[in-house]
């Protein structure tokens, strides 16, 4: 009844693709009508798991840089005299940056390798039917939970009064080592925090801060023995703001 | 003079081109489905786009063009010619979706993000496309229009058709059991 003048609208509507009148014209028609918020809901599911199965491939490190090469505005060439005395030092330099380029290379490599494992592992968790094994907004349900299964123990914040919300814990590896899996949400987003204990070798080329990787904002450091991760799709603003409240409790 | 120029070109196409490599080689791979001939292709876009960053123009679309570029140089491609299927009697005009909301919803809550990558290699290539660039790349629906060189009301009536049969394909590989197992 009525809603056949909206059903067309529906797909756009979830596009974000109408203008602000028909956007919330759509809105409070959807607010009185359930078939049609089912709909839309459902829609944004399909769009949301088409955009998480459609961020699959990666490319080699070998073709960016061939690529990177490729593309290089060429440098400026020194021309007469002064070319021959410049070009000493212009070697040594050049001699150590490809050293540094090659070690930063390998160095951002590994790095990219734990990133996107933990990236993973964030996505596999939440694509997963049961993303939480302990299913408790309660730390005190959830850190004892841990006792026996992983070889540390850990705080966690109080939430009262901040945007995040405890939705469980698992456990999990990275690189053969177990460790902690908690996911918070914030708004309608979920976020992942790892806790592993700082072993070094893996962990150690990693320079604590935040790092915008594979289209997560990444958080990482190092607190009393532990390696902490914050993983998630939200703003840098709030992986900070977790990590701050994960940092003061531990 | 003309060196500077052509510097000071390089370096703005390097500053816009390299920011989206990662996200042309997911398009190229899940276009070609091989991850040799996706290098080729990510290769051949850099190559061609940077000879013709000239008859870029400044202030349009960036990201459409170098798309577009990758788009035709896989359409003249053996496996271009090969997947891209004409669509038939794809019109302009927006079919309005006929059923509304049914069981098929838990099934497409349910489906994992392996059932789904699975369903999207299954689609042909014109709607695997369009649903990666909209939901993936985000892109709206003008930059759709200008990625493909169709219509915004071909945009439309594709996508939701290319919606329409990855419904269909989720709901079919659900009933027929996993896919490929």
């Amino acid at each position: 009844m009525g809603c056949e003048q909206w059903r067309g609208k529906l797909d756009a509507y979830a596009d974000g693709e109408l203008d602000p009148a028909e956007t919330n014209a759509v809105g409070t028609h959807l607010r009185g009508c359930a078939a049609c918020a089912a709909d839309v809901l459902e829609r944004v599911q399909m769009k949301r798991s088409v955009q998480m199965a459609g961020k699959r491939y990666a490319a080699s490190a070998e073709l960016r840089n061939r690529i990177t090469k490729s593309v290089a505005a060429k440098p400026r060439r020194e021309t007469g005299w002064h070319w021959k005395i410049l070009a000493l030092p212009a070697l040594s330099v050049l001699i150590l940056s490809v050293g540094i380029n090659l070690y930063v290379g390998r160095e951002t490599a590994r790095r990219q390798r734990v990133y996107s494992e933990l990236a993973d592992l964030h996505v596999a968790a939440l694509a997963s039917a049961t993303p939480v094994d302990v299913l408790s907004t309660d730390r005190h349900t959830v850190k004892p939970w841990f006792q026996g299964k992983i070889p540390f123990t850990f705080n966690l914040p109080e939430l009262q009064g901040s945007e995040f919300t405890l939705l469980g814990g698992r456990v999990t590896y990275v690189a053969q080592t177990p460790g902690a899996h908690l996911i918070y949400r914030v708004r309608k987003h979920e976020v992942s925090v790892f806790i592993f204990q700082d072993r070094g070798e893996e962990t150690a080329s990693l320079a604590s801060g935040p790092v915008h990787a594979l289209s997560f904002n990444v958080e990482n450091w190092t607190q009393n023995g532990l390696r902490y991760f914050v993983v998630g799709d939200v703003g840098a603003e709030e992986i900070q703001a977790l990590s701050k409240l994960l940092r003061d409790a531990g | 003079m003309k060196a500077q120029k052509q510097r000071v070109s390089a370096a703005i196409f390097e500053d816009l081109a390299m920011p989206l490599f990662d996200q042309l080689y997911n398009f190229a791979r899940w276009l070609t489905q091989d991850t040799a001939e996706a290098e080729d292709l990510v290769q051949e876009t850099y190559a061609k786009a940077l000879r013709g960053f000239s008859s870029f123009q400044m202030g349009t679309n960036f990201r459409a063009w170098i798309y577009r570029i990758l788009r035709n140089s896989f359409l003249s491609s053996r496996t271009g010619l090969r997947t891209m299927v004409a669509l038939d009697g794809e019109s302009d005009e927006m079919l309005l979706p006929a059923e509304s909301t049914t069981p098929e919803n838990i099934v497409i809550e349910q489906a994992n993000r392996e059932t789904v990558q699975q369903a999207l290699a299954d689609l042909p290539v014109p709607f695997r496309e369009i649903l990666l660039l909209c939901e993936v790349e985000e892109m709206s629906y003008q930059e759709i229009a200008e990625t493909l060189a169709i219509p915004m009301g071909t945009v439309m009536s594709r996508l939701f058709r290319a919606r329409k049969a990855l419904r269909e394909l989720l709901v079919k590989n659900k009933e027929g059991g996993r896919h490929g197992m």
